[in-house]
């Protein structure tokens, strides 16, 4: 289970990363953070994102249409 | 991972290139640069206090134009009257089906995430602007302080 929770379906470019970044300032160093996600493109992102902060992408999954991530904080 | 900087040049003033400014420096800054944009001649446009963005099919010849549109109105057809409002309140609709954030969603970001906002003073004075027209929050200068930022800067973008 993780510490948050963030359902950014429906929202495109950029928003999934924004608003995860927005949700990682609130949280301290190793709690984790799942985001739900219908954006195709935000597979990508994620990874990208994860390798230039520096937090952990530890899964990246996609089932029904919808992708999850689980991010660790660094 | 901050010591990255992204410095863009906006230089248009329609609702379609307003997005890759906005897009690029609120993603920067979430990944950790710094990030400075400046808005200049058209492009200043994109700071105004109230946004009136259209877009245009003129000069664009690759826009896709939605319910066969270009079929019933090749080329100069996109310059009759009404025209540009219309598709600008298609794109507008597209945009919100498609999860997209609104210029003003994406500017407000940006200022959340302290990228900076530079106002190209000449073309305040050229158009006959006042700072009164602008959001707050921005500064202005010149080419001098855009170099000033971008002479070390890891991403340029003329845009």
């Amino acid at each position: 289970m993780a510490d948050k929770e963030l359902d950014a379906r429906g929202l495109n470019c950029p928003l999934p990363i924004l608003r995860a970044k927005k949700a990682l300032n609130d949280m301290s160093s190793g709690q984790t953070l799942h985001i739900v996600a219908t954006d195709p493109g935000s597979v990508k992102d994620f990874e990208a994102f994860a390798r230039q902060t520096g937090n952990a992408l530890l899964e990246s999954n996609e089932a029904n249409g919808e992708f999850s991530f689980l991010l660790k904080k660094a | 991972m901050a010591d990255k900087k992204l410095a863009i040049i906006a230089t248009k003033g329609t609702l379609d290139w307003a997005y890759p400014p906005f897009i690029l420096s609120s993603t920067a800054a979430a990944l950790g640069y710094e990030a400075q944009v400046f808005f200049t001649f058209y492009g200043l446009q994109l700071l105004k206090k109230k946004l009136d963005l259209k877009v245009s099919a003129l000069g664009n010849p690759g826009m896709p134009m939605p319910m066969k549109m270009d079929k019933w109105f090749p080329v100069l057809g996109t310059a009759l009257p009404g025209m540009e409002s219309m598709m600008t309140f298609m794109m507008k609709r597209k945009m919100k089906s498609k999860g997209i954030a609104t210029v003003e969603e994406l500017r407000d970001l940006c200022l959340e995430a302290d990228v900076k906002m530079i106002g190209c003073q000449m073309t305040v004075d050229l158009f006959d602007l006042s700072r009164d027209d602008f959001i707050d929050g921005i500064e202005y200068g010149g080419a001098t302080t855009f170099l000033g930022y971008a002479g070390d800067a890891d991403v340029s973008l003329f845009i």
